[in-house]
């Protein structure tokens, strides 16, 4: 995966928006690690969410904008992370950071799982937690029933 | 009349409902999907049975508005995210030859059009071209968009601190993809320019250019 090899060397340069239950644990295991996490958020409440030991930086704005993105560190970023509530806004950010930032690695939360199909089709690295929660769910209960 | 067409709109605000009247009236048919029930009765109240409940960015509600067989889908919601959401979901999955979303945040514009949307349209950026045209002094004017490329028309007067004049267009450090089409001077015919043409204080010019070189011409001509 492309992306991957700066990733595992400790050094690189996270972008996530969305500093909700998910974005706020993955900045923060990610800072753990040494890695250098820009968090992006439409509300400064949702970082009381970060570890104080966070070390990276908090940005209160939205990740659609493209002018917000460049102040997060968009251009030199390894890997961006769309986590917000809104399927769409994910998948809005993760295309700008993916075509018009080129980013090497984007991953893009979307709720919708056929929504998830549609924008895994056009090459966009998705995940669907619906569709992940429900699978797991499914083979834990069957086993047991 | 022209074929009528089958044009589905998202949104049931001011410009969707407008837009539909406008078109009903031109004989098309048109389908409005709204997320708020309200806005849906009063959509029934004042236009006949034309519009539909439900969230234009799904594919289930897209499937049952039958958008395998229109020619149009319109975004016209007040979220750019779900404009462009609608808009792709239309394109990529039910093959809609023509996708227009209205552009709230006019930074977004040249993002659609790089995400592959048909024609987008900012209010911001349509009232500023008119504010343009109306004061001379401004650099650089938009004519016209290229539909579904990133080339576009624009005009600008060369002004009396230009670092072009006296310059041959051949020596000026125009963006690649730019070109000077049309010169216009008062007193002469409007022409186009050869490489050696000079430019001089007042000159008008109409140059074909792209989004990406905008800012690069500006610097050429204007400085």
């Amino acid at each position: 995966m492309p992306g991957t090899e700066a990733i595992k060397q400790n050094k690189s340069n996270i972008v996530i928006m969305g500093c909700g239950r998910v974005g706020g644990k993955l900045a923060a295991m990610f800072d753990a690690a040494g890695h250098k996490v820009t968090v992006v958020d439409l509300d400064a409440y949702s970082f009381r969410r970060l570890p104080p030991t966070f070390s990276g930086t908090a940005l209160i704005g939205d990740g659609t904008d493209e002018e917000m993105l460049r102040k997060a560190g968009i251009e030199n970023a390894n890997a961006f992370i769309a986590l917000t509530q809104g399927d769409n806004r994910n998948v809005m950010a993760a295309q700008i950071a993916k075509h018009i930032f080129e980013v090497p690695r984007v991953i893009c939360r979307i709720y919708d799982p056929l929504r998830k199909d549609i924008y895994e089709q056009l090459g966009l690295e998705s995940i669907s937690p619906t569709e992940v929660f429900a699978d797991l769910l499914f083979q834990r209960l069957s086993q047991k029933i | 009349m022209l074929k009528p067409l089958y044009i589905v709109i998202v949104g049931g605000g001011n410009i969707g409902y407008y837009l539909s009247k406008a078109l009903l009236s031109q004989g098309h048919e048109v389908l409005i999907i709204e997320r708020d029930i309200r806005t849906c009765e009063r959509l029934e109240d004042e236009l006949g049975s034309c519009s539909m409940r439900g969230d234009g960015c799904e594919t289930a509600v897209l499937t049952e508005a039958g958008l395998n067989r229109a020619n149009v889908l319109i975004a016209t919601t007040s979220h750019d995210e779900d404009n462009l959401v609608s808009c792709q979901v239309a394109k990529h999955r039910f093959k809609v030859p023509r996708t227009i979303a209205l552009v709230n945040n006019p930074s977004n514009e040249k993002i659609f059009k790089k995400l592959g949307i048909d024609a987008t349209i900012s209010v911001t950026n349509t009232i500023l071209e008119h504010v343009e045209q109306e004061i001379p002094a401004h650099s650089l004017i938009h004519l016209l968009t290229m539909s579904g490329q990133m080339e576009e028309v624009v005009e600008m007067t060369i002004t009396r601190e230009s670092p072009a004049i006296g310059k041959s267009i051949a020596h000026l450090r125009l963006p690649a993809d730019t070109t000077i089409a049309l010169l216009m001077r008062e007193g002469e015919r409007p022409r186009i320019p050869g490489v050696d043409a000079v430019l001089k204080e007042n000159d008008r010019v109409i140059v074909l250019t792209s989004l990406d070189s905008e800012r690069n011409l500006e610097k050429a001509l204007l400085g």
